[in-house]
């Protein structure tokens, strides 16, 4: 999929700061029958965000006044369960190109670069620091630095950290390119290794 | 030399190429798709004007969205048969073969896939579905995928990986009798926690794993994603080969005798290192049920729901938001709670094995009046040996139904859905929130538990 590329995003960040919310939180399963990846944003986070009656509750954070960002700020095992991208979709979709967490399930962390999602982890303290001093400040600014692996609170040298992101795949988002080109330009390689393997 | 774990062999054997960064191109045997997500991977293929690389590597089913009754009729939801027709349009234009509903292969992908012989040991097996775990009981790398790299696969039968780190799950002793596979799972999820496997892949191993027949290996490779392990695996042995012998994609002959050399020589080394290793005595294990609202929430049926505050007096704020959602409060007993649904069927216990015990408890008895019944096989080929067992009757004679094969009210993607508040014992692999439908409430149990429910309209041993 194609995105626009990273490099440097500053936003105020949203919050959230639960721990083991599943893709099935993120995008229940009754959204899944689309065919296409556009139009999932209105569905995110949807049996927290809408009453029974469909309408927006006041008491989730989408829907307050700091509901709005490009940085989400979210607890441990961020995207565990279902493999499904949707729940990367639907993020992209409501505006997120930056999640950070204590720690991202496997499935998800990569569904999120496939799609132009930066996955932050920070250690337990500077997340707890970061989360708090937000808290505190819920109209601060955080800055990522892609380049750099670094997100701080704008203007603050003191609430800046390090993350770490595969080399390629930090590549990859800063180009807005995707693995799938990338692969298709190793076919010939692929097919040597099939050739190879029926030797054996 | 060095010793090597049966993870890193197939790993090695499937590396293309190694990358600067330590990643891998890593390639892809076989690779299984459904209606819910590969269509916006054929419509990056058609963006992209690229074919499908290795169509016969692929191989499609309806599952995750199908009706479990009346599959000869139309489909009712539009977008429902919008998105099965999508399927079908797709694998004809790209030539995948598709088992659609009424063929007679249909069924759930982590069930067909084994059942018709084409995940074989020594592979490595993708799909966009995170039970894909569950071919790692055939002694396979398998494991879940997202959409984009659905794409990869079609577009090149590889992926770029990095390398998990191992982990070793021995299981010592023998099962207590009525500990089912489903048990077992549950209680590592529950000792391990739902995310004490993120970034490793498990080697189930021990006494205890060893004599599992291969339908019980599967519930247990299928739940490894429920503690966050990308997926799981066991070496195979002749409990192994005999169920692939004589299976429809398995080799024939002396091709499946040479076949049976080299998976043999499938195995981790003696003193070959992981990367963590645990062990659990297979006689402490209980029968389990889940309380909460994810599958590490899990306790002896006969044990009551954990005291929401610690030992230091701070409350447990993941507990209290369960128990809240499930209307339970800790020290509660499971047995005796009364319950609406009951849903026998997924991946994780919808196969003949779970079909056939569920059947010997309700044997003689009646279906509770006020538990309404949802009996899914796992696949059409489930369903008609369950029919000529006389698995069908035996239902019928206590008040079931035998529905037609699909994923059902595992996610409720379908009209199968837990209504709002309902509590359901279900044998699938996932009581999150709203799992089974809005304000559903789940109790993952083994399909024996399930059965007691059914009949006594309460949680029973």
């Amino acid at each position: 999929m194609s995105f626009n590329p990273i490099k440097r995003i500053v936003s105020p960040a949203v919050l959230l700061p639960l721990d083991h919310v599943d893709t099935d939180q993120i995008i229940p399963a009754r959204f899944l029958k689309a065919t296409s990846r556009e139009g999932f944003g209105k569905h995110l986070f949807s049996s927290w965000r809408y009453q029974k009656n469909e309408e927006p509750d006041p008491e989730f954070v989408l829907n307050g006044k700091n509901g709005k960002g490009e940085i989400l700020l979210v607890g441990e095992n961020f995207g565990c369960g279902s493999s499904r991208e949707h729940a990367a979709w639907a993020l992209h979709d409501y505006g997120f190109r930056v999640v950070v967490a204590k720690s991202f399930a496997d499935i998800f962390r990569g569904n999120a670069m496939n799609n132009g999602i930066v996955p932050v982890e920070l250690k337990l303290a500077e997340h707890e620091e970061l989360l708090n001093y937000i808290r505190k400040n819920p109209e601060a600014e955080l800055m990522l630095d892609l380049p750099s692996e670094t997100i701080q609170v704008k203007g603050s040298d003191k609430l800046k950290f390090n993350f770490v992101i595969n080399p390629f795949r930090k590549e990859c988002l800063t180009m807005g390119t995707d693995l799938v080109d990338s692969l298709i330009t190793r076919k010939e390689e692929i097919s040597q290794f099939e050739q190879n393997r029926k030797q054996k | 030399m060095m010793q090597k774990t049966l993870f890193d062999k197939i790993w090695e054997a499937h590396e293309v190429n190694q990358l600067d960064d330590g990643s891998s191109v890593f390639y892809i045997d076989q690779h299984y798709i459904h209606e819910v997500t590969s269509p916006q991977a054929f419509s990056g293929l058609r963006q992209r004007g690229v074919e499908v690389f290795r169509p016969k590597q692929t191989i499609a089913t309806a599952d995750h969205n199908v009706p479990t009754q009346n599959q000869h009729l139309p489909i009712k939801d539009p977008a429902s048969a919008a998105q099965l027709l999508t399927l079908s349009q797709n694998c004809s234009e790209f030539g995948v073969s598709l088992f659609d509903l009424e063929h007679k292969w249909n069924g759930i992908v982590h069930v067909i896939g084994p059942e018709l012989g084409l995940t074989q040991p020594g592979m490595t097996v993708v799909c966009g579905d995170s039970h894909t775990s569950t071919h790692g009981a055939f002694g396979a790398i398998a494991f879940g995928i997202g959409t984009s790299e659905v794409e990869m696969v079609l577009a090149s039968q590889a992926l770029m990986l990095n390398k998990p780190k191992s982990m070793k799950i021995e299981v010592k002793g023998d099962l207590n009798p009525g500990v089912s596979a489903k048990d077992l799972a549950l209680y590592l999820i529950s000792e391990l926690g739902t995310d004490g496997g993120t970034g490793y892949f498990v080697e189930y191993c021990g006494s205890a794993i060893r004599k599992l027949s291969m339908e019980s290996r599967m519930t247990l490779c299928n739940m490894s994603i429920e503690m966050g392990a990308r997926g799981g695996l066991i070496q195979a042995d002749e409990i192994t080969f005999d169920y692939l012998k004589d299976l429809e994609f398995t080799p024939k002959g002396e091709e499946f005798d040479n076949m049976l050399e080299r998976w043999r020589e499938l195995k981790t080394d003696e003193g070959a290192l992981f990367d963590i290793s645990y062990s659990f005595d297979a006689d402490h294990i209980l029968p389990m049920i889940t309380w909460g609202t994810n599958p590490g929430m899990a306790i002896p049926l006969n044990s009551t729901i954990p005291d929401p505050v610690r030992s230091d007096g701070s409350p447990h704020k993941e507990f209290l938001s369960a128990m809240n959602y499930m209307d339970l409060a800790g020290g509660e007993s499971m047995l005796g709670k009364p319950i609406d649904y009951v849903f026998l069927g997924s991946c994780t216990n919808g196969r003949i094995e779970d079909l056939r015990e569920f059947a010997k408890y309700v044997k003689g008895h009646k279906k509770a009046d006020t538990v309404t019944v949802w009996i899914v096989p796992g696949s059409r080929k489930v369903m008609e040996q369950a029919i000529s067992e006389g698995i069908e009757d035996a239902l019928q004679l206590a008040g079931f139904e035998l529905r037609e094969p699909g994923c059902s009210a595992c996610l409720a993607m379908n009209e199968d859905k837990i209504p709002p508040g309902k509590y359901c014992v279900s044998t699938s692999n996932r009581n999150f929130e709203g799992r089974q439908g809005p304000g559903s409430r789940t109790f993952l149990a083994s399909p024996k538990t399930a059965a007691l429910a059914a009949i006594n309209g309460w949680i029973a041993v």
